[in-house]
């Protein structure tokens, strides 16, 4: 149930693209979720260039709003994964969190629509995370890094191989469809409320807990990517 | 007493599921395949309600831990909401699982194009 009224597809409508589906590639580059998701990203460079284009010694509001938000990310990744991997990690890490929180968040205006409410962009996301996980392994493990299937105890090992295996493409399935489930589900209760009850005011309460919605699977994401990263980083048990 | 209730309970729903077997004698393709409909709406029904109850009894346990906490030791409440708000995101996120299920037989079904063939696209 997308929102009928998209300010990007009445923009790409102008120029008489084909918004309302089709054949072929066109149709599928600018469906909804991807504009909306290229918007976000341009609210993202854009503040960054804007704010922190020049860095200087006595930060200005918007440098020191940064400043703010990568140093609180920083410590909360230092916290699991120690200094030097937090400092390897942060770019992904504050890209995924701050993201996933703006993208979250633009779905609450009138007029845009969550990329992450498709279950394309949330899988994206998640594979990211779990081949950036077996990157890691391998980089800090080499070939070792299949003792991390293994177990504790090696005559377990034909045991503990496909449990673990499943246990990590269950990573996949289970960080996708949390993200989507929740803003799919906070976007299908909104239109629902804005159709029976949007003359009075009844979607507010839902927009609030939809704020904090958005925040909290931002946030959960982020925690459990630092967590596989970590898994991976570390020595096997 | 409890039993009795039980008991006719059971009979009701026996006879309830039992009767849309009944219908079929009577039947063509197309009240055959209504059947499937019928019976997509009472399987998302059921799932996410029984999936709200399981979650809202997790979710309560989760959070009367919290509250104990916080009260044994109201200095470490910072640290104490933090974990409690990340467990409940997980516990939730199981019933959300749920959600997407019931969302994908209602709305994305893939066999609703094979019964729609199969009664002639009525």
């Amino acid at each position: 149930m997308e929102h009928p009224i998209l300010f990007i597809n009445l923009l790409l409508e102008l120029f008489h693209l084909p918004v309302h589906g089709g054949h072929g590639l066109l149709p599928k580059i600018i469906a909804p979720h991807v504009t909306n998701a290229w918007f976000v990203m341009l609210v993202l460079i854009l503040s960054a260039k804007l704010f922190v284009g020049k860095i200087q010694m006595i930060p200005g509001k918007g440098q020191n709003f940064f400043e703010a938000v990568i140093s609180g990310i920083e410590g909360f990744a230092a916290e699991n994964m120690g200094e030097e991997g937090a400092k390897l990690m942060l770019p992904m890490i504050a890209t995924l969190g701050i993201y996933i929180f703006i993208a979250n968040l633009i779905g609450l205006f009138p007029g845009f629509m969550s990329p992450t409410a498709n279950v394309n962009t949330t899988l994206s996301l998640a594979l990211t995370v779990f081949i950036t996980t077996h990157i890691l392994g391998v980089k800090f493990h080499g070939v070792k890094y299949i003792k991390h299937f293994m177990g504790p105890v090696s005559w377990l090992a034909p045991l503990m191989l496909p449990i673990e295996l499943i246990g990590h493409f269950a990573r996949i399935l289970s960080l996708s469809i949390r993200l989507f489930g929740n803003i799919m589900a906070k976007e299908v209760l909104l239109g629902l409320l804005f159709l029976l009850a949007g003359a009075f005011l009844g979607p507010l309460p839902i927009m609030a807990l939809g704020v904090f919605v958005c925040f909290v699977q931002a946030f959960v994401f982020v925690l459990l990517s630092i967590l596989y990263f970590t898994g991976a980083m570390e020595h096997a048990h | 007493m409890k039993k009795a209730l039980l008991v006719s309970l059971l009979v009701i729903l026996t006879m309830g599921v039992a009767s849309v077997a009944f219908g079929q004698e009577t039947a063509d393709a197309k009240t055959a395949g209504l059947d499937f409909f019928i019976w997509t709406v009472i399987a998302s029904g059921s799932c996410i309600a029984v999936a709200a109850f399981g979650g809202a009894l997790g979710q309560s346990a989760a959070i009367k831990a919290a509250c104990e906490g916080i009260a044994r030791n109201p200095e470490a409440s910072g640290k104490i909401t933090v974990t409690m708000i990340i467990g409940l995101a997980l516990i939730e996120s199981l019933v959300i699982y749920a959600l997407v299920i019931c969302l994908i037989m209602l709305f994305a079904n893939p066999a609703t194009s094979k019964v729609l063939a199969l009664m002639g696209l009525a």
